[in-house]
């Protein structure tokens, strides 16, 4: 479904990522692990259509397209999935104004026919329900005055609407307790099918007790050094990322 | 006679057509002669004026100018202007009240809604009161001339204890073959625990000339009284050949007693020049005013609002929130006066001014003044300007959704705080939709 093939970005003529190469099947979970600073982030925003970013270097074909080539909307339209780390907030756009938007655009890009009032309705309820997400919430300005946990809810709360092929969650547990952090990974694992992929962008692998992950890939100074299963993640987070310095040197 | 004005400058115009006709004006001929006399000392502001620097009226106070129509609506063009379905309705053509199109008569009871030449004729008692008593004709040129020179208006008087529920929709209606300066007035008194929405519109319809309309509106607010004013701008959408001709100036000034509440809102949505002057004299205890203001402008577009708060006596109220959309070459203009005077203790007041500039070639000048000379106070005021947030737009992007849609559902968030103030459900419709519109020319 997704094929990274050396792939170069940079900002502000920084060099962040240093060749990344990943192949992702559809059905399957990757995880993506790295200390502060290693990338993980920006792979996420140039996957989404940052602009700030700039690929000097490398192809990412995603379902047989050159997704470097798409806009950030015909990404979302071709069913590439960004949960933010840091969701925006957007006050006087009610949530349910912003979802029926962004899916009747989705839909007319695909030739579809706006969804009727009635069904986007049921749908609505439907997904709330997944990501035990209060009703009051989806009324109200897109994540204004949400709580960390509120807006984590709501990124996948927006993924369930959307139906995305490739999900990517950048970072969806940071700031989530336990109980919060379960309700995000089953509504996710509620998600998956063998005909979508994730991607996981994750520092503790606690999510992925949680959410397991088909391939766990540690991402360090730009470039994936490590490739396993989900041992790999155990393992790193009982040494540390200091092992994996340790094991670049040697 | 029309030769000897051709190379005259329009305050020469003004003060000789003033000399020729002052004899056909209705009511008080000294209080005429004053006002007159005040223009002529003041003139017309130029650049060198510290409140109209922003605002070249001047500039476009140039060549010949009649004072008088020179063409007419017809009846079908005035029925597409009445937006409301619902309203006791009044039509003031080129500065004149057109009882036939009015409706001035079979009004609820403690309602009188006649033209300013009726109200004299009369001799209504509350009229004669209030009359050009507000607006002082020394403190602005563009007060003293339309005091000096004004033909006509309406004149809306709601009773004692009496509640008007539905809306009283003004229609101010111009258009010209010829250059015309036009000074229509209107006084608006609400008595005693009465209450009443009223909506003044600015529409300048199939015109092949400049018009000049300085519009001059008293408000009066008594104890108790309770009083919704909008006032929707929209002076060009109708000009096929988007040639820029409607001119405003907008004076707007209302006095408040004791326990009032007054709110108004000021849409200005087209024209080529629009400048508001809004004063609010606070002279009682206990009294709440809301202004509030949104501007959308494009083009070449001037539009100014000068805002004037003036908390006389204790425990009184006022919050202001004005917005604008700066597109184009255009220039907005917000300057904001509060005056906390001695006696005004425990007073609130608060003030803020935001804008959006979407364009390099637009301007905003913003100027918040606040004088306080009591101690015992609450005030604030901000003022900030910015772009659309990168990061919104990104945001909705990433979800699906065009650059276009993005801009449009994030400027239509940003005036939503403004067009959410309106309380008459038909009209705020309206709004959304002329703004809508606005929003589609612009993403």
């Amino acid at each position: 479904m997704l094929s990274i093939k050396n792939l170069h970005a940079s900002i502000d003529g920084k060099e962040i990522l240093k060749g990344i190469n990943l192949e992702i099947k559809a059905g399957e979970v990757h995880a993506i692990m790295g200390p502060n600073g290693s990338g993980k982030s920006t792979l996420a925003a140039v996957l989404a259509g940052r602009s700030e970013f700039e690929v000097a270097e490398g192809k990412v074909t995603y379902d047989g397209i050159d997704l470097l080539e798409l806009s950030p909307e015909n990404r979302a339209r071709e069913g590439v999935f960004l949960a933010f780390q840091y969701p925006i907030e957007i006050p006087g756009v009610s949530n349910v104004n912003f979802l029926k938007t962004a899916i009747n655009e989705i839909r007319a890009y695909k030739g579809l026919e706006p969804m009727a009032a009635k069904d986007f309705l049921v749908m609505l309820k439907e997904k709330q329900k997944l990501v035990e997400l209060d009703a009051k919430l989806t009324s109200r300005s897109v994540n204004e005055g949400f709580s960390g946990g509120e807006k984590k809810r709501n990124e996948i709360f927006q993924m369930a609407m959307l139906d995305p092929k490739l999900a990517i969650l950048d970072e969806t547990d940071s700031g989530l307790d336990i109980d919060a952090l379960r309700i995000v990974a089953n509504g996710v694992n509620k998600l998956k099918s063998k005909d979508n992929a994730t991607i996981i962008i994750t520092h503790y692998q606690r999510l992925l007790d949680y959410i397991v992950p088909d391939f766990v890939h540690i991402l360090y100074n730009g470039k994936i050094v490590k490739s396993g299963h989900k041992e790999l993640a155990l393992e790193l987070e009982e040494k540390g990322y200091d092992f994996i310095k340790e094991e670049i040197k040697a | 006679m029309e030769t000897a004005i051709k190379t005259s400058k329009v305050k020469d115009q003004l003060i000789s057509e003033f000399e020729t006709s002052k004899l056909f004006l209705f009511g008080n001929t000294q209080l005429r002669d004053k006002a007159m006399e005040s223009f002529n000392i003041q003139g017309i502001p130029n650049y060198k004026h510290e409140e109209y620097k922003y605002t070249r009226i001047d500039a476009m106070l140039k060549g010949e100018f009649n004072f008088s129509a020179n063409k007419n609506c017809s009846d079908e063009q005035i029925e597409q202007l009445k937006f409301l379905k619902d309203a006791y309705t009044v039509i003031i053509e080129n500065g004149i009240f057109v009882e036939s199109l009015s409706n001035s008569h079979n009004l609820p009871k403690g309602l009188t809604i006649c033209s300013l030449l009726d109200a004299v004729k009369s001799d209504s008692p509350v009229f004669e009161k209030h009359y050009a008593q507000y607006a002082d004709v020394n403190a602005d040129p563009f007060i003293a001339l339309n005091t000096a020179m004004t033909k006509d208006g309406v004149f809306i008087h709601v009773a004692k204890n009496t509640v008007i529920e539905k809306p009283i929709h003004i229609i101010h209606v111009s258009t010209a073959s010829q250059n015309t300066i036009i000074n229509p007035r209107n006084l608006i008194v609400v008595d005693e625990n009465a209450q009443a929405k009223i909506i003044e519109s600015f529409e300048t319809i199939d015109s092949t000339a400049k018009i000049f309309c300085n519009a001059l509106t008293e408000i009066v607010i008594d104890e108790r009284a309770i009083m919704d004013h909008y006032k929707i701008q929209d002076e060009n959408t109708r000009l096929k050949d988007g040639q820029d001709l409607g001119y405003l100036m907008n004076t707007t000034q209302v006095i408040q007693k004791t326990q009032s509440v007054f709110s108004t809102h000021t849409f200005t949505l087209s024209g080529t020049l629009v400048r508001n002057n809004l004063t609010i004299v606070m002279d009682g205890e206990h009294i709440e005013s809301n202004l509030n203001g949104l501007y959308l402008t494009a083009g070449n577009q001037v539009v100014d609002n000068h805002t004037l708060v003036d908390h006389r006596k204790p425990n009184c109220n006022s919050n202001e929130l004005y917005k604008g959309i700066i597109d184009g070459k255009s220039t907005a203009t917000f300057n904001g006066k509060i005056f906390v005077r001695k006696d005004a203790q425990k007073t609130n007041a608060f003030q803020s001014n935001k804008n959006i500039l979407l364009s390099e070639a637009g301007t905003i000048n913003t100027k918040p003044q606040l004088e306080i000379y009591a101690d015992d106070v609450k005030c604030s005021h901000g003022a900030s300007t910015g772009k659309l947030d990168e990061d919104k737009i990104f945001y909705l992007r990433a979800r699906g959704l065009s650059p276009e849609s993005a801009k449009k559902l994030l400027m239509h968030a940003f005036a939503s705080e403004v067009v959410n103030t309106v309380k008459i459900a038909p009209l705020q419709e309206y709004i959304e939709g002329k703004i809508f519109k606005v929003f589609e020319l612009k993403s």
